[in-house]
């Protein structure tokens, strides 16, 4: 039963880890790009969508992928070459997003799905308990661990790390050191798009194998603010997408025990308490300060 | 051009050793043309300064040195060789480096990563950490590589921008207003630092508007105006007042106390005993301050930047409350009040950021008069109504007292430059002729003409009967319009003493720390 429960908490957090770890880079660089929802939800259809047409899982993930990027791309010609606002840009690249995933998809709607194959690793999957937990998930599990691990060291061990974070920090100044910023900005964004697209295929081709309209269910605004509540700290995004995974499960099992507590407070308590704790531990100022991208959302022209 | 006949040669230039030599840089921005066929070499092993006022085209030109902006016309050759700087990279390869005005560091980094960021392979940033601590040891001036920029106060900061220069070996370091943020004895130092450059053969293009510091450290002057060359000139020939005058291009008035034994009256603002915390991480907290402004004077806040100089200003002006006995006005406590409540009261005050404080960078002048003045009786606002016609006409009126220039009638504030918008948000509160006038840097990157304006207009306002308080980190201004002097160190305020038998020196000691017992004393 605990098992199963842990199964679950990892499968409601995965879309959400990935999707925050790709916005979490975008916000490094000094963008606001709040079309996660949009870009997730078209990774969604077009996955399934691919998925369904070549039975390939793998290649539905890419196109999910390459969709995500498609749909950031048009946000950073917006936002870095025209100059527009960040917010309402990322604004109608979510509501754009969840017209054109309904239109691509009404053909889908009902068509039984792909699930991705679990990954069994050799022994490792044999072990009590440990093993079906750590050991027997579907690829994309680990592709989010990996990618944390990754983002992390890239941030704050490499170089490329130093001059995305110096670009989010003070883009004057990279300038002025000689630092295209747009580019930054713009492979950052691609980056971005690129998670927010596998988040999606996460959750129509591994979470629910089908597609349902609207079916992200403002997980990629649930990623948002993981990103901030986190501090911009890749391992806390990790906390706070698992916490919230955790609690969602939990509702689940409190509906079905029929504790009495009315549904609508159940669900909204997974958003309740990861912002809760998340706002706990990012009670130290400094240490917030500190991280909290100094050109968040300030658009950039360079000087002539 | 005009420039080609009144240049001197004041000193034979050894036309070995010329390290920068450019020859007729051109650069163009819309209509204005920022700098017109300008020449200037710099030789090796020499401190060149490089003078102009306010938007006279000092800063296109050494950005162009830099490669930030690509020249329209014109050549440089580097060591006898002509090239074409594309790029930041490019100079710091060639062995330019740049100390920049407005600090290009990046606060949330640590020292060792800003210094990372200016190299194309930095390497293990241990090592790297190493050799900063090493060099900026031998310089003398020490820096922790671990430390995060933004817990650094100014005088270090500009040390991590100097060392940053110093570890890429450069053959010519330019420094855009160094001094501007720094102690008279943090000043000395980075003198002896240049002094000690100089000697091993690298090569310093310094612009300040300092003319006592031109005369003292450097060995040749070039003086910039409207984008033009107008002279050439060995500035320790030459006297502040003549450097002045070839820069203005007519006499610079000085400001002209008429009245040296002013008539003190009462006291019209009096800090008692103001406290308060620091509101975030970087901020200063205010500790026991007490000082008394009188009709008549001009009391001036000397201090190093980010020693409590803005908190102080936003408790006196009412951006942040404080207890209601910690500040009053003419009529009482305040302490308490808002801005608006404050201003009513004949009050006014100047903020240090210009745009964005001091003005609302989007809106026009007219309606930026509107935001400070709508409560004061100018009768801008009537049964909830504002009457735009007459905030064009004190607009106007500001434009015309404090030679304001702008390209078309009232424009939004940010179309206008550093300097001009300057002159309006001190000539706004100046033009109601306010009883308290409470000013933060007033002339902060103003030339020479218009801040002999404006400062003369604050005598003008104390001696009308006015009680004046400056916060500056000029000293030179200080001691031109202050009757008193305090100083700010760390939140502690030193008492008010006479500016006629306050010295530099002691400024300084006051500044590096002495203010806390004198405080307290």
């Amino acid at each position: 039963m605990f098992e199963a429960v842990l199964l679950t908490v990892i499968t409601a957090a995965t879309p959400l880890l990935i999707a925050a770890i790709g916005e979490l880079v975008v916000e490094r660089s000094g963008v606001l790009n709040l079309g996660v929802e949009g870009m997730m939800i078209m990774g969604a259809v077009v996955g399934f969508a691919v998925a369904n047409q070549t039975g390939s899982g793998s290649l539905g993930v890419v196109a999910a992928i390459g969709a995500g990027m498609a749909m950031s791309a048009l946000f950073a010609f917006l936002v870095l070459v025209m100059v527009t606002n960040q917010v309402a840009s990322g604004l109608a690249l979510t509501i754009l997003g969840l017209g054109l995933s309904g239109m691509i998809g009404e053909a889908f709607i009902g068509v039984p799905g792909l699930k991705l194959p679990e990954l069994h690793i050799p022994f490792l999957s044999d072990l009590p308990f440990i093993g079906p937990v750590v050991f027997q998930q579907d690829a994309l599990v680990y592709v989010a661990f990996a990618l944390v691990a990754g983002v992390s060291y890239m941030l704050f061990r490499t170089r490329m790390g130093l001059v995305l974070r110096s670009v989010g920090d003070n883009h004057a100044s990279a300038h002025a050191l000689g630092y295209s910023v747009i580019k930054v900005r713009f492979l950052a964004i691609l980056f971005g798009g690129a998670c927010a697209g596998l988040a999606g295929a996460y959750m129509s081709l591994a979470y629910t194998p089908q597609w349902v309209e609207n079916m992200t269910a403002g997980r990629g605004w649930i990623a948002l603010a993981l990103v901030v509540f986190a501090s911009w700290l890749p391992w806390r995004v990790v906390a706070g997408a698992y916490l919230f995974g955790a609690v969602t499960v939990l509702t689940f099992h409190a509906q079905a025990q029929g504790f009495g507590i009315p549904s609508q407070f159940l669900s909204s308590l997974p958003y309740l308490a990861t912002i809760v704790v998340l706002v706990l531990i990012s009670a130290n100022r400094r240490l917030t300060l500190v991280n909290t991208p100094a050109c968040l959302g300030k658009p950039f022209v360079p000087d002539r | 051009m005009a420039g080609e006949e009144d240049r001197t040669h004041a000193q034979k230039r050894p036309e070995t050793g010329t390290l920068l030599d450019a020859r007729g840089l051109t650069k163009r921005f819309g209509d204005i043309l920022a700098n017109d066929r300008v020449d200037l070499a710099i030789n090796t092993g020499e401190i060149h300064a490089l003078l102009g006022e306010n938007g006279a085209g000092k800063s296109t030109l050494v950005k162009m040195f830099y490669g930030s902006l690509e020249p329209d016309g014109g050549a440089i050759s580097w060591q006898g060789r002509t090239v074409a700087i594309t790029s930041p990279a490019e100079a710091r390869a060639l062995g330019i480096g740049m100390v920049f005005q407005h600090f290009s560091l990046f606060e949330a980094l640590t020292v060792a990563e800003n210094i990372a960021l200016a190299f194309p392979k930095p390497g293990n940033m241990r090592k790297l950490a190493a050799r900063i601590r090493e060099v900026s040891e031998d310089y003398g001036l020490p820096l922790d590589p671990d430390a995060v920029v933004a817990d650094l106060p100014v005088g270090i900061r500009q040390r991590i921008e100097i060392v940053r220069c110093l570890l890429q070996e450069p053959r010519l370091i330019i420094m855009d207003e160094p001094t501007s943020v720094l102690t008279p004895q943090e000043a000395d130092r980075l003198f002896l630092t240049l002094q000690r450059l100089a000697s091993e053969g690298c090569a310093v293009l310094y612009i300040s508007h300092r003319l006592e510091e031109v005369q003292r450290i450097c060995h040749h002057a070039t003086i910039l105006r409207h984008g033009k060359v107008v002279r050439e000139c060995d500035p320790t020939r030459e006297t502040a007042a003549s450097l002045a005058r070839m820069m203005v291009g007519t006499e610079v008035m000085g400001v002209s106390i008429t009245d040296h034994e002013p008539a003190i009256g009462r006291t019209r603002l009096a800090l008692r005993n103001l406290t308060s915390p620091a509101t975030n991480p970087f901020a200063t907290e205010l500790r026991g301050i007490n000082l008394d402004v009188r009709a008549g004077e001009v009391v001036a806040i000397a201090g190093v930047a980010g020693n409590g100089q803005g908190e102080l200003f936003d408790a006196v002006s009412g951006e942040v409350r404080v207890g209601p006995d910690m500040v009053c006005l003419d009529d009482g406590p305040c302490g308490n009040r808002d801005i608006t409540w404050r201003r009513r009261r004949n009050a006014a005050f100047v903020p240090e950021e210009r745009l964005g404080h001091g003005a609302v960078p989007g809106m026009k002048l007219s309606q930026n008069v509107i935001l400070t003045r709508h409560g004061t009786g100018d009768g801008l606002s009537s049964a909830g109504f504002l009457s735009s016609k007459m905030a064009v006409g004190i607009e106007q009126r500001i434009k015309k007292t404090y030679d304001v220039r702008m390209s078309h009638d009232d424009p939004e504030a940010r179309s206008l430059s550093g300097g001009n918008l300057q002159k309006f948000v001190v000539g706004r509160e100046l033009d109601r002729k306010p009883g308290i006038l409470v000013v933060n840097q007033p002339t902060w990157g103003v030339d020479a003409g218009a801040a002999a304006l404006i400062r003369q207009a604050l005598i003008d306002l104390a001696r009308s009967g006015s009680a004046v308080l400056v916060i500056s980190q000029d000293l030179d201004e200080i001691f031109e319009i202050a009757d008193r002097i305090a100083v700010i160190s760390r939140g502690h305020l030193s008492g008010a003493e006479d500016a006629r038998t306050m010295t530099r020196e002691r400024i300084g000691l006051l500044m590096a720390g002495d203010a806390e017992k004198a405080g307290a004393a």
